[in-house]
């Protein structure tokens, strides 16, 4: 039962959320460009006008891959927020990130095509440090599952500063910002036309969007575990984050692949293996 | 008994009747039939043992031990015969033979020999190998039957030898029967060195300068491992307080006593494994034909190593020695993952991909806690299964588009949908979820971090590459464009069936995994460890629902398509004929052509070969220091 | 209910115009006229575009580009000639390489005249369009059309 209530709050709550939180990143990134940006539903206005569009294709399988991408995405969302196992959520959430390159390599376009390889690049980047947090928060709390790692005493960021230090990090790419929106970028940031999601119109673009912002709300969720011990400080530490991420989209141009999954793997090394290896050995 | 005796022998009647008889119709009779028995048989053997403890046969005959004895030498003759006209560099060779040869000679003729109480044995592991021999190896037999008749016509300058081809095949499955349902050591080497025989035969089948100097590159390096080998039979029946020849007691008699056989014995595992530093002759291997490649380096074979490395896990366990095998194995994951990203052959990205895994299921191994066994037989069973897959996959693709590069492959869904199909599900169980290997490394990364953080943290690393260079042949598969038709070169028969016979499996293994850990590998760990592990009921509700969706919905797109819009791709306007071509500079016509990234600069063999190699002879050094120590 | 004039994104082409009315499209993406607060977003793509902004008078090595993209944009979909030499070829007309306007090519819905036009009015074309494509977008029925012009 308990189970049920929790699916449908983040079906729809997580829709929402994702939305708003979408709204607010446009007006807060306008703001700090002197601008004064859209009104905080436009990401609402966006996704129901694509839905109105006629859906054109390149190929029979692109919808099915961003159908997939998106089931997948809100699979991921209530794996984690029902409680189950982390390391099956990020695990999830690696089907579903390949669903939509796979949609933008069956198009067979120069632009998706890239897109599709520097997402995968990203996708390499990024993975070391999930699983080690993942290990991280398993070590302190003997448990892998959501549940019981949202609902321990201790705060998790003092254990594991530098394993937050490395999802700071990689969030950067999660979230698609600068400096390491390489495969697919918002509005006005093109490299590659629009990478990834060259290819795909109206409805198939909608459901992408959608899935975004369900992504954003789960990697929020993943950053309120760190400060799960109290639930305040922890709401304002996942806004002051993507604040942050925000700032950071803001003052930074886009870098290379190279670098970034170069960067990544290092900062990983750096500050997430060395908190494990401290904690493991002084932390029984 | 009679079973196993059946499976050891009855392969040889097939052996011995294709090497007398022409191709055509009679050979696939035989091969069919003896297939046929062969699965009904190593169904029958899983039936009766599985779910109980060990059971062990013995036979009382000195006859049989002679018999072994006189085996050895003949081999062992035999090996120097073909060590005639060697190149230079291969001269260790002889020498690594003629070693064996006067240690076996001192050990049988010392007198010393320990009575042997037991000579077979049936346990959960054993039977798990038994099924995978008699189910994928007989399935890879039967695809043998088309892929050798296209593969001589395909290559009309070699002699066809296939008859011989087929002698080796059956000698080689009664040799695997051997390796894992003998009990008496020296028995067990005897069937190890057989195989060793056969790859060595198999791969030289091409009779090409590079397929030659290959096959002694992997006899060389599995004779290496087979001093191991030797080497152990010497320490078990001379220096040890306990000797004995026998597996079961060396295992029960504990770190203590056994750990510098058992380090020896996996010494020989890691060898026929191809793990790191001898990884190259797998590499070399893959000249062979293919069904050689899917059987012996990749579901059968190779998997002797880690079987008989897992079966040390208990004397390895919480032992320093044990800790630097299972590092050997972690490094060897990440760093053949790497390098796997820069190949764009086919069959190096398998061979790679083959030795990630096995360094994986090395890794439990050494750990030896029963939660990393638990997910190293996972592995063994959905690694056999989606190898196998594959690697005949890419060998029925290879013959009908004429390349084995990845390239080539570019729209296979449509131009051969059997075979992009089958490729996918294989490659799908390889790493995603809710398939096999992805579930076995959720199990080893829970597995590692309770023994060993800095194992953990390989595993995090190395999977990160294998997501890339899946997902990337994956997409290649799917890249269609308006100029892809179907080629319309038939499958034979032989080849389609084996295709689907492994793939459905792969599929439904993962559906029936819940079910395959509780009759085969939950009792084997309870058996061995007095605990095991178990799937939560929520985790497996979970999986369900995941197989579900992947099931459901391309069913659901399939019935429920409306009629599409069609659209060229985006070529900033420049598009020609739809989405092929574009008008270039100097307008010229241009056609589209994407690759992938390969990344050669920085993962490239050139650049992490010496690493490696380096990284885990350093390793292997370390675990006997630490297990004399 | 149609959310087209809440959320219409634009894609820009530049048809061999001499740049002065691409500047000022761009400079209604500035702070000072920020056209992104009705929503109005400049993709570079013209599969997500609703908008299609032309500058210039055609040349023929142009014909073939304005007709694929036209043709890649989904509907409901208008285009917005902006500048004289968009509407009728501006003081180009009369040259032997130059078509006379975009409609010699595709169908155009608004025409901004101006040389170059000004932002103001720029805005004010887009804004008429929107009202156009409110409209295409009710007639809009389910059948599939192929690539049309």
């Amino acid at each position: 039962m308990k189970i049920a209530v929790l699916f449908f709050a983040y079906l729809v709550g997580g829709l929402f959320l994702g939305g708003l939180l979408a709204g607010f990143d446009r007006i807060v990134t306008a703001r700090m460009q002197s601008r004064k940006g859209p009104p905080l539903l436009q990401p609402f206005y966006d996704v129901l006008k694509l839905l109105g569009k006629r859906n054109i294709v390149v190929n029979n399988y692109q919808t099915f891959c961003v159908a997939c991408f998106l089931v997948f995405i809100i699979l991921t969302g209530v794996l984690f927020f029902v409680g189950g196992d982390l390391l099956l959520t990020i695990f999830a959430l690696t089907v579903a990130s390949i669903f939509l390159v796979l949609g933008a390599y069956s198009v067979n376009s120069p632009y998706s095509t890239i897109g599709a390889e520097r997402e995968l690049l990203q996708m390499m980047a990024y993975e070391p440090a999930l699983l080690i947090a993942a290990l991280g928060m398993y070590w302190v709390t003997k448990s892998f599952h959501v549940n019981v790692i949202a609902s321990y005493s201790h705060p998790l960021i003092m254990y594991l500063p530098g394993i937050f230090v490395s999802v700071l990090f990689i969030l950067t790419i999660k979230f698609r910002k600068s400096p390491f929106d390489l495969s697919t970028s918002h509005h006005g940031h093109q490299e590659l036309v629009k990478g990834l999601t060259t290819e795909f119109s109206g409805p198939s673009l909608a459901m992408i969007e959608v899935a975004h912002w369900y992504e954003n709300i789960l990697l929020l969720g993943f950053v309120y575990l760190f400060f799960a011990f109290n639930p305040i400080i922890a709401i304002v530490a996942t806004i002051a984050t993507y604040v942050l991420e925000i700032l950071i989209d803001n003052t930074f141009a886009r870098l290379t692949w190279q670098f970034t999954v170069a960067s990544s793997w290092i900062v990983t090394g750096a500050t997430a293996v060395t908190n494990l290896l401290i904690l493991t050995f002084f932390l029984k | 008994m009679q079973q196993i005796s059946f499976l050891l022998l009855f392969p040889l009647i097939p052996a011995i009747l294709l090497t007398v008889l022409p191709k055509g119709l009679l050979r696939t009779i035989i091969v069919w039939f003896s297939s046929l028995s062969l699965i009904f048989v190593s169904i029958g053997l899983a039936t009766n043992y599985m779910g109980s403890e060990a059971s062990f046969f013995s036979i009382d005959s000195p006859i049989l031990d002679k018999l072994f004895f006189a085996g050895e030498i003949i081999l062992s003759l035999y090996f120097l015969w073909r060590c005639v006209g060697i190149k230079k560099k291969e001269m260790y060779i002889p020498i690594l033979i003629a070693v064996q040869a006067i240690v076996m000679i001192i050990l049988e003729l010392s007198g010393k020999l320990p009575k042997v109480e037991n000579a077979f044995y049936v346990d959960n592991l054993s039977l798990i190998m038994v099924l995978i021999i008699g189910i994928i190896g007989t399935l890879i037999c039967v695809y043998s039957l088309g892929y050798m008749k296209e593969y001589h016509e395909h290559h009309s300058e070699m002699t066809d030898r296939s008859k011989s081809f087929f002698f080796i095949f059956f000698i080689f499955l009664s040799a695997m029967y051997g390796v894992v349902l003998c009990n008496n050591l020296i028995w067990l080497y005897f069937f190890w060195e057989v195989t060793t025989l056969c790859s060595f035969i198999m791969i030289g089948y091409p009779k090409t300068e590079e397929a030659t100097r290959n096959a002694y590159r992997a006899l060389g390096m599995n004779l290496i491992g087979g001093l191991g080998f030797t080497f152990a039979l010497f320490y078990m029946v001379f220096i040890s307080k306990q000797p004995t020849i026998e597996l079961d007691k060396l295992i029960h008699a504990g770190p203590a006593l056994a750990l510098i056989p058992a380090c020896l014995i996996c010494f020989a595992g890691l060898a026929k494994s191809a793990q790191l530093p001898f990884s190259s002759w797998l590499l070399g291997a893959m000249v062979a034909p293919t069904p050689v490649s899917a059987l012996l380096h990749s579901s059968t074979m190779v998997k002797a190593g880690v079987f008989i490395i897992i079966k040390m896990a208990p004397i390895l366990q919480h032992t320093t020695a044990g800790l630097l095998l299972a590092s050997v194995g972690g490094v060897t994951f990440l760093m053949t993952s790497l390098i796997a990203v820069s190949q764009s052959n086919a069959k190096r990205v398998l061979a790679y991909s083959t030795i990630a895994n096995l360094g994986l299921i090395v890794t439990c191994a050494g750990v030896g806690t029963y939660e990393a066994i638990w997910a190293a037989l996972l592995l063994v069973i959905f690694h056999a299964l989606a190898k196998g897959l594959l690697f005949i996959a890419v060998g029925t693709t290879e013959h009908k588009i004429g390349s084995r590069d990845i390239e080539d492959m570019e729209g296979l869904i449509v131009t051969k949908p059997l075979l992009g199909i089958v490729i996918l599900i294989g490659i799908a169980g390889m790493f995603l979820a809710p398939f096999g290997m992805l579930i076995s490394k959720w199990a080893c990364l829970k597995a590692l971090i309770d023994a060993s953080p800095v194992l953990a943290v390989l595993l995090a690393y190395g999977s990160a590459p294998t997501l890339f260079f899946w997902s990337k042949w994956m997409g290649k598969i799917l890249s269609v464009s308006s100029k892809t038709k179907e080629l319309d070169s038939r499958i034979d028969a032989n080849e389609a069936t084996a295709l689907i016979s492994l793939a459905i499996p792969t599929v439904l293994t993962c559906l029936l995994f819940p079910l395959i850990a509780a009759k085969a590998i939950e009792p084997y760990c309870m058996h061995i460890f007095g605990q095991t592990v178990s799937l939560s009921r929520g985790n497996g509700i979970i999986m369900a629902i995941m197989f579900g969706l992947m099931v459901f919905i391309p069913l659901g797109f399939l019935l429920f398509s409306k009629k599409r819009n069609y659209v060229s791709s985006y070529l900033a306007g420049a598009n020609v004929t739809g989405s092929l071509t574009f008008k270039g500079s100097m307008g010229l016509i241009r056609e589209v052509k994407n690759s992938n990234y390969y990344l050669t600069p920085f993962l490239g063999e050139a650049k992490l070969t010496k690493v490696s190699l380096f990284l885990g002879g350093a390793l292997i050094l370390g675990m006997f220091v630490a297990g004399i120590l | 209910m149609s959310y087209f004039s809440k959320s219409p994104w634009v894609f820009h082409y530049d048809a061999s115009s001499c740049n002065g009315c691409d500047i000022e499209v761009l400079a209604c993406l500035t702070p000072l006229y920020d056209i992104e607060r009705f929503g109005i977003i400049n993709t570079g793509n013209p599969k997500h575009a609703d908008l299609f902004l032309v500058t210039g008078s055609v040349n023929e090595q142009n014909i073939s580009v304005i007709k694929n993209l036209y043709n890649q944009m989904a509907d409901p979909k208008v285009v917005v000639a902006i500048g004289i030499c968009a509407t009728s070829g501006g003081i180009f007309r009369t040259c032997y390489n130059v078509m006379g306007g975009i409609d010699k090519v595709i169908p155009v819905d608004v025409y901004v005249p101006g040389c170059a036009a000004r932002p103001e009015a720029i805005i004010d074309g887009v804004v008429k369009a929107l009202g156009i494509l409110e409209q295409k977008a009710a007639a809009l029925k389910g059948e599939p059309v192929a690539e049309s012009v």
